[in-house]
């Protein structure tokens, strides 16, 4: 990529609308207010996901992560871009993608590759995973293995802020291949029909597996419009520029704070790896050329980068530096990983049930659950 | 003391706890305005209004994970299906996110809703609507079942439901709606996992849940008019937690077993019962542990054959006395 591309060819989606410039996009009430330092911590934070990403995957091919490993690599500006503009009362929750997600709501590097190590010092203590990472206390409702099905979760973050009258939206995320799934557009349905302030965002990386998306979606411009039927707004994003993602999500936010009323929002973007890191056929479904087409031409990283070394904000150097500094954090996390200890046995048989984790804790609920709930500990609770 | 139907037991449950905590609120279909498809809700929606009583579309799935996720903000969402048997296109809502959020979360989150509906064949409505699922459902970890049989236990176990912050289904049956028993005016609630003796006996023990339980009490009539044998009946009111405890203790005192149940027998609610009881009372046994559950096949629609297919007094007492 040349120093001087800035990624505004309208290369991303064929619908009739045109990218917005650079220059003009840089000047938008949202992206015009973010600082120096707002923007280079916008750009370390995509490099962070990368870093881990690479790092996830060596400790897979070192086996040292189990199951599946969903990279999110070339998508980092959708989750940056969204999560940049999210405010106290507003909530997200995406599919098994889940780690570009989690760290930039502020998960730790370390509770996340401890994870996926099926450590005790996972996010979710070892018991969920690289598809089901969660922090409620991020406003981060995970990470669900189950395509489609955080859809409906989502539209109920919705429903309960406007209930509760808070001033909040909920950020729901899909991918291309979940947008054909039953549970979706009930949740759709919903939305529409009550006014949720609500975000859905399709994550568009042109393949569900190795399915292309023309060989899985009826659509004749874009899958976003799906929305019109559903009485919901809906725009279409290049999800590789982190301005636009901001300026088309920070419309979206405002029509969810002011007016309660759901978007549809597809971002075009594309991920380098494999499906999993298992997809063998990675390059079967799609030609080397297009990835590396991708990677040259459109990638996020590069293209913000170049945006912010015109605008006089990053030098290379000083991008070499935040790049080493991202790596030698995820190499720090996987070491922090591998050194942690994996859960006793007995943690099997806690976080399933409330009422049994904080037996003693609240008289009213203990009187309330009596008897046996759990028919085969394995000699577990008796070693207890 | 008064008398009022199981619907109207259920009713007051929902209106006391919409009254006590202002994050309850019912959704299903036609709950509001229709008045409920069972007028279990009836009259509700002029009281409590918009907010408080949901008509949803019929979208099982949609609405039901709504309520999920709704739930883990704090709100106690009482999600109705006008027949539990709708359940299964909302199967991944209710058995992935209802039973396994807060698990794969490791314990950072509880989902506090409660799902309730009528869960029951008899109703001549044929195979795909006289489903009970209650053996599918207390399979997954992380998930609570109640089975009343009674409009007592239907409302002290459907306020316990609503307060709970784990997921509870709670398991109707359409043909208890309209029956009267005696439920006090004073607020009461009854703890999951505690069952209920029906009827103290001695010579038998007939365990059941949900309708059942009454079918086994009506056996233990002509059991004592007709055989001079003393059957005591043992109500489980809730299937997850079990009161494995008064299970055991039936059994030690008569030493004779019949399970009955409206539930298809294979990986039924008795089965796991039966296991129980021959793994922890297996020295208590002078016989075989029997069981009663309906025939083995797709719900039958035609009218004098579903009565036949489902458990009546008769097949419980035949079976009874094969082992007395
Ligand atoms: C209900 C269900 N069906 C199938 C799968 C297996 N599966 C996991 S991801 C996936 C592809 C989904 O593609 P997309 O929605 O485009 O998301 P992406 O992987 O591209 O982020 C499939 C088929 C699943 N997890 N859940
Ligand atoms: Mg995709």
């Amino acid at each position: 990529m040349s120093d001087t591309d800035t990624g505004t060819e309208n290369l991303l989606y064929p619908g009739q609308e045109q990218e917005p410039s650079a220059e003009e996009l840089a000047k938008t009430e949202i992206n015009a207010a973010l600082s120096p330092e707002d923007k280079l911590r916008l750009y370390t934070e995509m490099v962070r996901i990368r870093a881990f990403e690479a790092r996830s995957l060596r400790a897979y091919q070192q086996g040292k992560i189990g199951g599946f490993l969903h990279l999110y690599e070339g998508q980092e500006a959708v989750a940056v871009g969204c999560v940049s503009l999210m405010g106290p009362d507003d909530h997200i929750i995406t599919a098994y993608r889940d780690h570009g997600h989690a760290l930039a709501v502020g998960m730790t590097m370390n509770e996340c590759m401890a994870e996926m190590f099926g450590k005790a010092t996972g996010c979710s203590k070892g018991k969920g995973g690289s598809m089901h990472f969660f922090a409620p206390d991020k406003n981060y409702w995970g990470g669900h293995g189950i395509v489609g099905g955080q859809v409906p979760l989502g539209t109920g973050l919705a429903f309960a802020l406007k209930y509760q009258g808070k001033k909040g939206c909920a950020l729901a995320f899909m991918g291309d291949g979940a947008v054909n799934q039953g549970a979706v557009h009930e949740a759709f349905n919903l939305a529409g029909l009550w006014q949720l302030p609500i975000i859905f965002v399709i994550e568009n990386n042109k393949y569900s597996m190795g399915t292309s998306q023309a060989r899985s979606s009826a659509y004749d411009d874009c899958l976003a419009k799906r929305g019109e039927a559903y009485d919901m707004d809906w725009g279409v994003v290049n999800g590789n520029n982190l301005y636009h993602v901001r300026e088309k999500t920070a419309e979206a936010i405002k029509r969810a704070h002011t007016d309660s009323r759901p978007t549809v929002l597809e971002m075009f973007t594309y991920r380098y790896r494999g499906h999993s890191v298992a997809d063998a056929n990675a390059e079967k479904y799609r030609e080397k050329k297009e990835i590396q087409d991708y990677k040259t031409n459109r990638d996020p990283i590069a293209l913000f980068g170049n945006i912010l070394k015109a605008e006089g904000l990053l030098k290379d150097e000083q991008a070499k530096e935040i790049e080493k500094t991202a790596r030698a954090e995820a190499d720090a996390a996987a070491q922090f990983a591998d050194k942690s200890p994996f859960p006793n046995p007995e943690a099997i048989l806690e976080d399933s049930y409330w009422s049994v984790d904080n037996k003693g804790k609240d008289a009213d609920i203990d009187a309330l659950n009596q008897g046996r709930i759990i028919f085969e500990d394995g000699g577990l609770l008796k070693k207890k | 003391m008064r008398k009022i139907t199981y619907r109207q037991a259920i009713k007051e449950a929902l209106a006391e706890e919409i009254e006590r905590d202002e994050n309850v609120f019912v959704m299903g279909e036609e709950v509001a305005q229709y008045n409920g498809a069972y007028k279990v809700t009836e009259g509700l929606w002029q009281k409590y209004g918009d907010k408080r009583l949901v008509d949803a579309p019929i979208s099982e799935a949609g609405f039901v994970g709504l309520g999920i996720g709704a739930s883990m903000l704090g709100l106690r969402p009482v999600m109705e299906f006008m027949f539990w048997s709708f359940c299964y296109v909302a199967f991944d809502q209710l058995l992935n996110n209802g039973s396994f959020c807060r698990y794969m979360s490791g314990g950072l989150m509880n989902v506090p809703i409660t799902v309730r509906g009528p869960a029951n064949g008899g109703t001549n409505v044929g195979a795909t609507h006289s489903h009970t699922p209650e053996n599918l459902c207390a399979n997954h970890p992380g998930i609570k079942v109640v089975c009343p049989s009674n409009a007592y236990d239907a409302k002290g176990l459907m306020k316990t439901a609503i307060r709970d912050n784990d997921p509870v289904f709670v398991m109707e049956n359409t043909l208890l709606y309209g029956q009267e028993w005696e439920v006090p005016e004073d607020e009461y609630i009854i703890p999951m996992g505690k069952a209920n003796i029906l009827k103290e006996g001695k010579d038998i023990s007939f365990i059941a849940h949900g309708r059942a339980a009454i079918t086994a009490l009506e056996a233990a009539g002509i059991m004592a008019s007709e055989h001079d044998i003393d059957a005591e009946v043992l109500d489980l009111r809730s299937i997850r937690p079990l009161d494995v405890e008064a299970i055991l203790a039936t059994v030690k005192k008569t030493n004779r077993v019949v399970l009955v149940e409206e539930n298809k027998p294979f990986c039924g609610v008795d089965a796991q019962i039966s296991h129980i009881i021959q793994e922890e009372a297996f020295d208590h046994l002078d016989a075989p542990i029997k069981r009663v559950s309906s025939i083995d096949a797709p719900q039958i629609y035609s009218m004098p054959l579903e009565k036949i297919q489902i458990p009546d007094a008769r097949r419980v007492v035949k079976k009874a006395l094969e082992i007395c």
